[in-house]
């Protein structure tokens, strides 16, 4: 890895293992059209819910890139979570992310239901997700979370892809 | 939550699609509504659905009915269900 000038991130009181994941309802973005959807519709076995800085950002590209090369959606559900449109959301699917739907959360209301929200410097009046990952079961409950600690950061996906294989065992 | 049995493939602002939305409304049916691409080229699940990449164009599961054009749809939506509503509602 390149050496990063690393930046600690606030301590933050997110959702843990053994937590049944909030509950929310936002516009789900395909690759072809979007509407609204809850979590616990899409929800109906092992899940992988992935939150990532704007759609653009170094960080959700690396991730995305990542999820593809591992074929995660090709193991289990993935649904990604951002405060960007459903515009920008269909521009990053055309690109990567093959299988992958993708939440839009402008107001990061559900950013901050997981406790994984970054108020980002520079950048007057957006709050954004941090990298953030946690697995879920059928009934929704978290098995395997990681929160970004630091800015930037990336999850442990040696780590996370174990949690998915004990989960699908 | 169950899902609608209507769903409406519609473009942000776009007016006709605002019209079969107020119909829709109006006979206080319930839909789902599919957000697609500005970019006409790129509607390909709305061809893929309707036979038309045009919008608004919708699905009915109670009928079976596939259909596009805001004038057909609403004139669909009026004649199907503004009679039925008092049967279907009682």
């Amino acid at each position: 890895m390149p050496e990063f000038d690393v930046v600690e991130l606030p301590e933050t009181d997110h959702v843990t293992a053994g937590e049944t994941a909030p509950e929310f309802t936002r516009p789900l973005v395909g690759e072809e059209f979007w509407e609204d959807r809850s979590l616990s519709d899409v929800v109906d076995g092992p899940t992988l819910l992935v939150f990532h800085p704007m759609d653009g950002a170094f960080q959700t590209t690396y991730v995305y890139n990542e999820i593809d090369d591992r074929g995660w959606a090709d193991a289990l559900s993935v649904y990604g979570v951002s405060i960007s449109s459903p515009y920008e959301h269909k521009d990053l699917l055309a690109e990567r992310g093959d299988g992958v739907r993708v939440f839009s959360d402008p107001s990061a209301a559900v950013v901050e239901a997981y406790g994984v929200a970054h108020d980002i410097d520079g950048m007057a009046g957006i709050t954004e997700a941090r990298p953030a990952v946690f697995l879920l079961d059928g009934d929704r409950v978290v098995r395997y979370a990681w929160v970004g600690s630091e800015h930037p950061s990336f999850p442990d996906y040696d780590a996370v892809e174990s949690a998915i294989d004990d989960l699908r065992d | 939550m169950t899902d609608p049995q209507i769903t409406l493939y519609r473009l942000q602002a776009c007016p006709y699609c605002e019209r079969v939305v107020r119909t829709l409304d109006r006979l206080d049916l319930e839909y789902r509504s599919r957000y697609v691409e500005p970019m006409h080229s790129d509607r390909n699940v709305v061809k893929r659905v309707s036979g038309a990449r045009s919008v608004p164009a919708i699905v009915d599961r109670n009928t079976g009915v596939t259909m596009s054009e805001s004038a057909n749809i609403v004139e669909y939506l009026e004649g199907t269900y503004e009679d039925a509503g008092a049967e279907a509602g009682a």
